[in-house]
């Protein structure tokens, strides 16, 4: 491999493989995907992650980087001078974009899964309650980081964007599942907005998947084998 | 007037270790308040809303949550003296990759070497000398995780050890057999000023342990 060739090793369905993805988007980096085959796991990335053995790894220079939002800090420094930054320039503002970025990998994002796992009205109603205060402390985020402008980030889109817009499609997959609009004008009118533009956004459009397509994939993953 | 910068913190708890080091480190005047876990503080409430937990390090009356975030904020702010993270882009996300494993692994693994019994504790005690083996295999034969310099990976990890003895004592286990380079690793921390003046006696520790196990009901 070239010594500054840059591959990213993942697949099209997995949120966290769209963080790195769009980061090097953003900076107009040019790299290879190497898709994993769904169940079975390649020499590549067991060599490149042998400590996880997850999605995604990016590979610099035969370098490997692993965990998703520190890849998409290593791009931003690696090729600060290709695009805007993407954390804010202040250190407290950096802490509070690192704080929810945090939140919504150990809290958000699992309460988000257990909405297509749950079983029963009961539990349903429970998850849901939690992804519902979760929107709304990300609402208020929104409104507090982003300060007037567009994106958390600010004018351009940033480390936290990334970290939560990247599961906008997985959330739309649950919205159509359940029956029920988690991110929407009424209960949270910023982020439905900030969600559009995500969205449409150039560097995310080529590599989120449209919500048919992955709904699909949900059906097969989540499927229950008959007794 | 209060202090500049304050650190709600719970003396045993190696995340708050964490932070007091990082503080000493770079010669940061702080004023360290202990909290009572069973009886929050109204500014503990209101600083970490989401999370309710220690460390939260209160600068100019702002609130910085998560231990690993108050490190990096700590070593932006006051970036004149002693760095923490590399100034490396790969060796920063080497760094922080290791202390994110410290997160994901280490709480969970340790909990159940001396707060589980049985099957459980038993389990607990193999996937935490799994994970000590992992990190003892990374530091390698440096005198730092981050090579010459005490950093950040070493600020992450260094407040377990004060809970060793614990862990070996309730745990049945011997951490120095099964790993003699991270005791030595963590003996050299130990000789910074700013690690001994943060991590407290571990015979209170181990006391502290022992509380505990009554209150899970494994002693």
């Amino acid at each position: 491999m070239a010594s500054d060739e840059v591959k990213v090793i993942g697949a099209w369905a997995s949120p966290f493989v769209m963080r790195p993805r769009i980061a090097l988007n953003l900076k107009s980096v040019p790299y290879e995907f190497v898709q994993e085959t769904f169940g079975a796991k390649s020499e590549l990335l067991l060599k490149s992650n042998p400590v996880h053995k997850k999605i995604p790894v990016l590979i610099h220079a035969d370098k490997p980087v692993c965990e998703s939002n520190i890849i998409v800090e290593y791009v931003d420094e690696t090729w600060s001078a290709s695009g805007p930054s993407m954390l804010p320039s202040t250190p407290y503002d950096r802490a509070i974009a690192r704080f929810w970025a945090a939140y919504i990998d150990e809290k958000w994002f699992p309460s988000l899964k257990s909405i297509l796992k749950a079983e029963g009205e009961e539990e349903k109603k429970a998850v849901l309650a939690q992804v519902e205060e979760g929107n709304a402390l990300l609402e208020k985020a929104f409104i507090d980081c982003s300060k007037g402008k567009p994106f958390f980030n600010g004018e351009h889109i940033g480390y936290l964007d990334i970290a939560f817009g990247c599961f906008l499609a997985w959330l739309r997959v649950t919205e159509l599942a359940g029956g029920h609009k988690l991110i929407d004008e009424v209960k949270t009118p910023s982020l439905s907005k900030w969600a559009e533009r995500f969205c449409n956004d150039p560097a995310v459009k080529p590599v989120m998947p449209e919500t048919a397509t992955l709904a699909e994939f949900a059906k097969k993953i989540f499927a229950k084998p008959t007794a | 007037m209060a202090k500049e910068v304050i650190l709600l913190d719970f003396w045993p708890s190696m995340f708050g270790m964490r932070t007091r080091i990082a503080l000493r480190e770079k010669g940061v005047d702080f004023e360290y308040r202990d909290e009572d876990l069973r009886d929050k503080s109204p500014l503990l409430l209101q600083m970490n809303p989401v999370h309710k937990k220690i460390p939260v390090l209160i600068h100019n009356g702002k609130p910085v949550c998560e231990s690993a975030i108050q490190v990096q904020y700590i070593d932006e702010v006051w970036s004149h003296k002693n760095p923490i993270l590399p100034s490396d882009p790969y060796q920063k996300a080497q760094a922080r990759f290791w202390v994110d494993y410290i997160d994901k692994k280490m709480y969970e693994a340790q909990r159940k070497v001396y707060a589980s019994k049985g099957e459980e504790q038993e389990t607990g005690k193999k996937e935490f000398i799994e994970i000590l083996k992992t990190l003892e295999s990374e530091l390698g034969d440096k005198p730092y995780f981050g090579g010459d310099d005490f950093g950040y990976v070493d600020i992450g990890l260094i407040g377990f050890y004060t809970w060793f003895p614990g862990y070996e004592k309730f745990g049945n286990i011997s951490i120095e057999a099964e790993c003699p380079k991270l005791i030595a690793w963590a003996k050299r921390c130990m000789q910074r000023e700013s690690v001994a003046k943060s991590l407290p006696d571990s015979e209170k520790v181990t006391e502290f342990m022992a509380m505990l196990r009554k209150k899970f009901g494994v002693e």
